[in-house]
């Protein structure tokens, strides 16, 4: 019986009709596309009464199959889809057909860009008469969540999802959880002190009976689907009992071994061999840094073991790999600081007293290595003159061209505190002011009015090389003054360098493991920019903080907030539907070759060594079509996406190709 | 019951496909038993003026090999579709172009070029080369045209059933006589033969592939027991239709491909490539170049060494476009 195949052409208010005449292409598709029994145009197909049409004519018509050219199938799909289930259709015998983002929206000219839309259509009625009726399955939702990453965004995820009463999971690569937030003083714009808004929800979340928090661990695979993913954690060997340890210190006191801490105190302090990043450390377990121990390296000392009264030092321990279920994921991984050596004219890691912002956070902490005393390298000179260079490695074509989104408001933030404790003048040198969030604007007049000078352009040079009177000695920030529209000079003491928020190195390998992917400039991409924010284009995985962009504490803590409430909602439903176009592979072909094997982004394939044939765990597969295109032998289908439909879909879209290559073979012979 | 007829023909090809059907021994006579050989220049008498005297599909079974690269190829293919009941496309040649089909990435001027006249075999001082028509004293002579590409027998006429195989094995042969001579055929149009690949009977140990690097047949010795795919040679059984009975891969030599996609894939030069990029270990698209380059020399002749007439490609499209100018 030949299909019933019902059109329906979108206006999208003029955003298709302004450059592709829809009534026409409407009308076309009922005169020339075969099987077309219902042909449609209308102003907002995505409205009610548009998908009251759709429903209608599936009922009276009696159609079988229905086309929607409209916008992106990522946009209405599910719409419309929904449309054809209400109507007692099988959803999945529904296509789009993309006429605004492939057509209206890139195309110049009306008439060419109507032509395209024919061929668009034709291909999506050829191809919907050969898809099959799919029906989705149905899968638990594991109430447990693995957060991974307990700087603030992570913490708030798993306070949000602890306090609702659901188990979480949280997984941190450094012995404390805290973050960066835990290495800064003040925050602006209120300057209430980091540490004490911070600490309280470290050790909340370390004594919540719904927490389970692995720290000085590493998220190592994930393997699984929405609702029910399985993680391997790597919980490194602290070589300290969690289970015997109090935390009273001692070890860490008596430890020989000095080393220069690199980590939380960016250079600028010492930790022990044995050690807690920061006091307020969370949990209050020391680590034994094994390449820097006497005992690792030289076999000799073994002081801690002795000063340890539980005894709870343990040199022998090994890395222990814990496997668990969780039914979603929030990746809240934050950022790292760009390596300001990379702009050798700034000077930094040459000229001693140009400082990095993560330097200059730890300077002014009262809990950090000069007990938030600002002065310059050699410990002691409080500066009279300090340099705040915006934009180093952000808005930078040579290095990262997004905003950091956070350095304007930071380098007011540090310029009142120079004020406040120093009184040393403060230059700001800015391309742009931006502080467009709530009492941001006011904290920057506040700084206008105390006194702190403000220099548009961007630094060319940083020098101590001294050419005029009053240089000698100081460090010379070289640049042009776009105000005034001239060069300058100005000498200072110090510079502070406002290094660009960067993604972590190892950010799109974990993203790898989680089947999500990164933008261009490496940040974790959401699944809609504007209505999407926090979930991801893999269902059950959500993204919070800064590992999605640069963004302040404020907006890191709404997105975490966000992303548990995401989850919440998928554990409250209970169930999620999986789509079920999958990948299929015919047993009796399948010669176990094995190509396919590692080509599954998802692990979703296994090999059965008894029968020598790999197959594809349903649950797992996402239908990307991987290893349909591995297999050399041809016998893994996707469906919705078989041979037979693209071809069909291919000899649709050149439905004026056969008539004109006849015409060229013609010519030829 | 009275005896059947049977054809066995040859086109361009190289000959193997009639020794491997002397290859099923004391069976010929079962053969005998069946048919009354009407045509088999190879193997026995029989003249095409005779053929072409029979009536329409009088002949029970034509068993064609051979590519269609010149016009006197053309027409006994088309002669003896016309007069066969079942006309089966045997071996690589006639199946799907083989090595002749390669042919296909030159134009029939370059081919003559490097025939007649730049070969340094060759003794040729007068530059001849062969003409369709050529005029002597006597009158005009004819030669067959030389076609500017191989088609396959498939491309050129109906075919009934394809038999794989570079040349057919002789069991297969054997098989598909039997499964012809009982009446117990597949549909119509369709390969005579099994839907997997020779992996399937290839005893090798396999693993998950990672290759570094593609390695050529005399760069290494390869060890006996592990795969060869794995091992870097480039070897085609993941997408070779089983039938040999993985008889390279046995003697430790990479397959070749001659047996033709497997079913139901359109394109087999593409479904390898695409395989064989799958399992190159890297994300580096420069160390990707530099591996393809260095290991696979010869796409073409690897990937499409059997099929390229029949391929999407189906020829050089560049040379076409020269040879229409």
């Amino acid at each position: 019986m030949a299909e019933r195949v019902g059109v329906y052409v979108c206006h999208c208010g003029s955003n298709i009709a302004g450059m592709v005449d829809c009534e026409a292409v409407a009308r076309w598709a009922k005169e020339n596309v075969s099987d077309v029994a219902v042909s449609r145009d209308y102003k907002f197909m995505c409205s009610s009464l548009g998908q009251a049409m759709i429903e209608e004519d599936i009922r009276k018509e009696g159609l079988t199959r229905v086309v929607v050219a409209a916008c992106s199938p990522h946009l209405h799909e599910k719409t419309f889809r929904r449309a054809c289930s209400n109507a007692g259709l099988n959803p999945y015998l529904m296509q789009m057909c993309n006429i605004r983002e492939h057509v209206s929206w890139v195309a110049q000219e009306r008439d060419p860009a109507t032509e395209k839309a024919k061929s668009l259509i034709s291909a999506a009625v050829a191809r919907v008469k050969r898809q099959e009726p799919l029906e989705p399955m149905k899968v638990g939702v594991n109430p447990r969540t693995l957060v991974v990453g307990g700087g603030i965004a992570g913490l708030q995820a798993t306070l949000e999802l602890a306090d609702a009463g659901y188990p979480v999971v949280l997984v941190e690569r450094s012995p404390s959880i805290g973050g960066h937030m835990a290495q800064f003083d003040k925050t602006f714009p209120t300057l209430d002190c980091s540490a004490c808004i911070l600490t309280p929800k470290m050790s909340e979340a370390y004594q919540h009976e719904n927490v389970t928090l692995y720290s000085y661990a590493e998220l190592e695979e994930v393997s699984g689907s929405v609702g029910a993913f399985k993680v391997r954690i790597r919980k490194r060997a602290r070589s300290v009992r969690e289970d015997l340890c109090t935390g009273c210190g001692a070890c860490i006191e008596k430890c020989p071994r000095k080393v220069v801490d690199n980590d939380f105190e960016v250079g600028l302090g010492y930790r022990k061999a044995i050690y807690m990043p920061f006091p307020q450390a969370v949990p209050k377990i020391p680590v034994i840094d094994r390449e820097n121990c006497t005992w690792f390296q030289r076999g000799k000392c073994r002081v801690c073991e002795k000063m340890c009264q539980p005894g709870a030092i343990d040199y022998d321990q090994q890395d222990e790999i814990i496997e668990l279920d969780v039914g979603n994921i929030i990746l809240a991984t934050g950022w790292k600081l760009f390596d300001c050596r990379k702009i050798p004219q700034y000077g930094y890691g040459r000229l001693a007293n140009v400082f990095t912002n993560m330097e200059f956070e730890r300077l002014c902490n009262a809990a950090g290595p000069t007990s938030g005393k600002i002065v310059l390298r050699d410990g002691k000179t409080e500066p009279r003159s300090v340099a705040i260079v915006h934009c180093v490695g952000s808005r930078d074509k040579n290095h990262n061209e997004h905003c950091s989104a956070v350095c304007c408001m930071a380098a007011l933030k540090f310029g009142h505190l120079v004020l406040e404790k120093t009184g040393a003048e403060v230059y700001s040198f800015y391309i742009d002011m931006r502080t467009n969030q709530k009492m941001y604007e006011e904290f920057y007049c506040r700084l206008l009015e105390e006194g702190m000078h403000f220099i548009r352009g961007r630094v060319a040079e940083i020098t101590d090389a001294a050419r005029m009177p009053g240089e000698e000695g100081k460090l010379i920030i070289q640049c042009e003054d776009t105000l005034l529209g001239r060069q300058r000079r100005i000498p200072v003491d110090m510079v502070i360098l406002m290094g660009a928020l960067e993604p972590q190195a190892d950010a799109k390998e974990l993203g790898l493991k989680c089947g999500i992917s990164c933008s261009m400039a490496g940040w974790y991409t959401e699944r809609h920019p504007k209505l999407d924010p926090v979930a991801t284009m893999t269902d059950g995985v959500f993204v919070a903080g800064a590992c999605q962009g640069a963004k302040d504490i404020p907006a890191a803590v709404a997105q975490g907030a966000a992303a548990a409430a995401r989850v919440m909602g998928m554990i409250t439903k209970g169930t999620v539907e999986i789509e079920p176009v999958v990948a299929s592979i015919d047993e009796e072909g399948c010669s176990g070759c094995r190509i396919c094997n590692n080509m599954c982004p998802y692990n979703a394939i296994e090999y059965d060594a008894g029968r020598n044939v790999s197959r594809v765990i349903t649950a797992l597969c996402k239908g990307c079509g991987t290893c349909v295109a591995a297999c050399p032998a041809g016998v893994i289908t996707g469906s919705h996406f078989n041979n037979e439909q693209i071809g069909a879909e291919i000899e649709g879209i050149l439905w004026d190709a056969r008539a004109a290559a006849g015409r060229g073979a013609a010519a030829a012979v | 019951m009275s005896k059947g007829k049977l054809a066995i023909y040859w086109a361009a090809s190289c000959g193997g496909c009639e020794i491997s059907i002397l290859g099923i021994q004391e069976k010929i006579l079962e053969v005998d038993k069946a048919f009354d050989i009407v045509l088999f220049p190879c193997g026995a008498d029989g003249k095409v003026r005779e053929v072409e005297k029979l009536p329409d599909k009088s002949i029970d079974l034509c068993l064609f090999n051979g590519g269609i690269r010149t016009s006197e190829q053309e027409y006994m293919a088309r002669l003896l579709r016309a007069k066969s009941r079942v006309l089966v496309a045997f071996g690589s040649c006639a199946h799907e172009g083989c090595v002749p089909g390669l042919g296909n990435l030159h134009t029939r001027k370059e081919i003559f070029e490097t025939n007649y006249h730049d070969s340094p075999s060759l003794d040729n001082p007068g530059g001849t080369e062969p003409h369709h028509e050529s005029s002597v004293p006597e009158g005009t002579l004819h030669l067959p045209e030389f076609y500017d590409t191989l088609k396959t027998l498939g491309q050129t006429v109906p075919v009934d059933y394809y038999l794989p195989g570079c040349p057919p094995e002789s069991e297969r042969i054997w098989e598909a006589l039997e499964a012809i001579l009982t009446g117990q055929l597949p549909p119509p149009g369709s390969v005579i033969g099994v839907n997997t690949t020779v992996c399937d009977v290839c005893k090798r140990k396999r693993t998950e592939k990672k290759i570094k690097a593609f390695k050529r047949t005399w760069e290494v010795v390869p060890d006996e027991e592990t795969c060869l795919l794995e091992q870097g040679l480039v070897c085609c059984g993941p997408a070779t239709r089983a039938g040999c009975g993985a008889l390279c891969p046995q003697v430790n030599s990479p397959c070749i491909g001659c047996y033709g996609p497997n079913g139901g894939v359109e394109d087999y030069g593409a479904r390898l490539m695409s395989a064989l990029a799958s399992v190159i270990d890297s994300n580096d698209p420069e160390e990707v170049e530099r591996i393809v380059r260095e290991g696979l020399p010869d796409p073409v002749g690897t990937l499409y060494r059997f099929s390229l007439a029949s391929s999407l490609l189906r020829r050089s499209s560049r040379q076409a476009e020269a040879a229409k100018a």
